[in-house]
């Protein structure tokens, strides 16, 4: 293979500038109402477990949690075109747990950037659909992650980047709480305070569960809320189940000026099925067939 | 038979633990996966869970060895190789502090997981610090021994352990020895040099090449740093030709390091398998390492070429 000589991902988007089409034409994505939304969060569940049970290993622990999260997001808050990765004025998502790739791959399909079917390849090989994301496979992806804790600094680069552009996206980071154990979130912390990211917002899926426990046992990062607001951000702390709470915060976020803002989502691992929540055999494992039956059940 | 690696270091890690009081372990939030989970349960207040911090466990690890203690530390090999690069060579490497690095899901054969998790240039960088021994055992039996060894010889170690159950390839009469390749199969007409998870497939594809009239030599190659240059000398001299076979990058793993001496010392045709010089992707195991040509097959139609190098 030629050395490349840019970023493939890049590619569409010197088309799509020219073409000069008008932000509201492109962004496809009509909001969804908070009642549309629990229907997509319900759907959204349901992909992880066939996805995960399909694929017979990946992470639908953490996946789960973050539901709401990203169906906010996704079918709510952010400006984006599915029919246009790559449009330079989009919001920017950055999933740094990255282990949750089958709720985004999920999100994806259903915003219309992938087939629905293709979900159902996740982790073969060759699929687009990679173990953990993989930004030169799957469109839509803003990150290569699966490595802990480094989305936040890359997540700094596209901020950054929007103000030396003049462009008024924002961008979006989903951490893990167990993630936060790592030093990188915290040089990330302190750097986005330092530049006054204002147009950058990152949200932390609090489900209190890492892999070898609970996070108050294996590495307690309390008090998280101080922590965050001593490095300079504002926090916002919600039920990361409660999609009008996380609709607010997201809302609230964009009106503070002159500093990043964490919002802080309490959630429980696993959220939707009984036998799965806060149960750390879900974190790392996919449900056998049988489980996944009974899963769907709870699901419908 | 097939045992697990991981399960064979996290029990040693207790049978040492319960006759050296002075062993201390360390990981990084992945306790059930390396196995290390083991030694905690037993020793817990000599067992320290890091969290998802790999970078300050390393320097934890050496901070507790330059205070008199043997520190095992572990976690995924991507991550205790690449990511804590820096802490490893300034913190451990250089003062060369009392660590046993003991990474496991090494290589491609985490497979499903990805690029993110697939361990493909670790030995490469680890063999790069000077005072590192680095062992990549070919099985449970092996790992056993490598890790008591590791308690028992001063120094930095890295050992590579995998993610899946892998044919016992040892009997149980087996020494292992730092620095010492193990002679599987006698033979005159060429060499396999493999280490870790190769080397099953090498003794197979050797029982099959004999079957052709093929009489092939097979190194098991436990240790790529100090690297038993006498073995490798004597293999060259003696069969005239040399594969070498891994699962990690060509670059920089165990083929440089033979190359390196055959070059030296007595050059004689080789050829190298290993993974092919790009980053990997989701898979089963088996089809990644088939899809680098990391096959029984591979082996057998690696060394039919290279023994046409040799005549030719
Ligand atoms: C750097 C790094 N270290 C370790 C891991 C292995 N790992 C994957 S997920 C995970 C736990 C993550 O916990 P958290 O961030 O709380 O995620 P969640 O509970 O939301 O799934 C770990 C340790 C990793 N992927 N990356």
């Amino acid at each position: 293979m030629p050395p490349q000589k840019s970023d493939p991902l890049q590619e569409g988007d010197a088309a799509s500038a020219s073409a000069n089409i008008s932000a509201e034409a492109l962004s496809s994505q009509k909001a969804l109402s908070i009642d549309e939304m629990m229907v997509m969060a319900k759907t959204l569940r349901r992909h992880i477990i066939t996805m995960t049970a399909k694929a017979g290993s990946g992470h639908p622990g953490g996946s789960l949690s973050s539901v709401e999260i990203i169906t906010a997001l996704y079918f709510n808050v952010m400006r984006h075109n599915p029919r246009n990765p790559n449009w330079p004025d989009r919001d920017r998502f950055v999933l740094s747990k990255g282990h949750a790739a089958p709720l985004l791959y999920a999100a994806l399909a259903e915003a219309g950037y992938l087939p629905i079917e293709e979900l159902e390849t996740l982790r073969e090989y060759g699929s687009r659909l990679q173990g953990h994301t993989d930004r030169t496979k799957t469109p839509g992806v803003e990150m290569s992650a699966g490595a802990l804790g480094q989305g936040l600094s890359f997540a700094i680069g596209i901020s950054l980047a929007a103000r030396l552009d003049s462009k008024d996206y924002r961008v979006y980071v989903l951490l893990g709480d167990g993630e936060c154990d790592e030093g990188q979130v915290w040089e990330a912390a302190m750097a986005c305070a330092h530049f006054k990211l204002d147009n950058l917002t990152a949200i932390v899926d609090r489900n209190r569960q890492q892999i070898d426990g609970w996070t108050k046992d294996v590495m307690n990062t309390e008090p998280l809320e101080e922590k965050w607001h001593s490095f300079g951000w504002q926090t916002i702390k919600v039920d990361g189940h409660n999609l009008s709470q996380i609709l607010n915060a997201l809302d609230e976020a964009k009106q503070i000026k002159g500093k990043p803002t964490i919002i802080i989502a309490y959630t429980t691992k696993g959220k939707g099925v009984s036998f799965m929540e806060n149960n750390p055999d879900f974190h790392g494992n996919a449900p056998t067939a049988r489980e996944a039956e009974k899963a769907l059940e709870e699901l419908c | 038979m097939e045992a697990s690696t991981r399960e064979a270091y996290g029990k040693t890690l207790v049978e040492l633990g319960g006759e050296n009081e002075n062993i201390v372990v360390l990981d990084a939030d992945l306790s059930r996966s390396t196995m290390t989970r083991l030694f905690a349960t037993k020793f817990p207040h000599r067992f320290f869970d890091c969290g998802i911090a790999e970078q300050n466990m390393m320097g934890i690890a050496a901070g507790l060895a330059a205070s008199g203690k043997t520190a095992f530390a572990s976690t995924f090999a991507i991550f205790a190789s690449g990511r804590c690069f820096d802490q490893v060579r300034m913190s451990i490497a250089q003062p060369l502090l009392n660590v046993k690095i003991v990474a496991t899901h090494g290589g491609v054969t985490v497979g499903e997981d990805g690029f993110s998790h697939h361990s493909i240039e670790d030995i490469a960088l680890m063999c790069s610090l000077p005072g590192f021994t680095i062992i990549v055992p070919a099985d449970a039996i092996e790992t056993a021994q490598a890790v008591r060894a590791a308690a028992e010889n001063y120094g930095p170690f890295y050992i590579r352990l995998c993610r899946p159950r892998s044919p016992l390839v040892y009997g149980d009469d087996y020494r292992f020895e730092i620095g010492k390749a193990a002679t599987l199969k006698s033979g005159d007409d060429a060499t396999i040099i493999a280490t870790g998870l190769m080397v099953s497939l090498a003794l197979e594809a050797a029982r099959r090449l004999k079957g052709e009239g093929i009489d092939c030599r097979v190194l098991s190659m436990p240790t790529i740093k100090p690297i038993d240059e006498d073995a490798i000398i004597k293999a060259a001299k003696e069969t005239g030709a040399i594969v070498t076979c891994e699962e990690h990058l060509e670059h920089g793993g165990l083929g440089s390091t033979v190359a390196r001496v055959v070059a030296k010392h007595r050059p004689v045709p080789m050829s190298f398998l290993a993974l092919k010089d790009k980053y990997t992707s989701s898979g089963k195991p088996n089809e990644l390492l088939a899809s680098h040509g990391l096959t029984v097959d591979g082996i057998e139609e690696a060394m039919r070429h290279l023994l046409d190098r040799k005549r030719a």
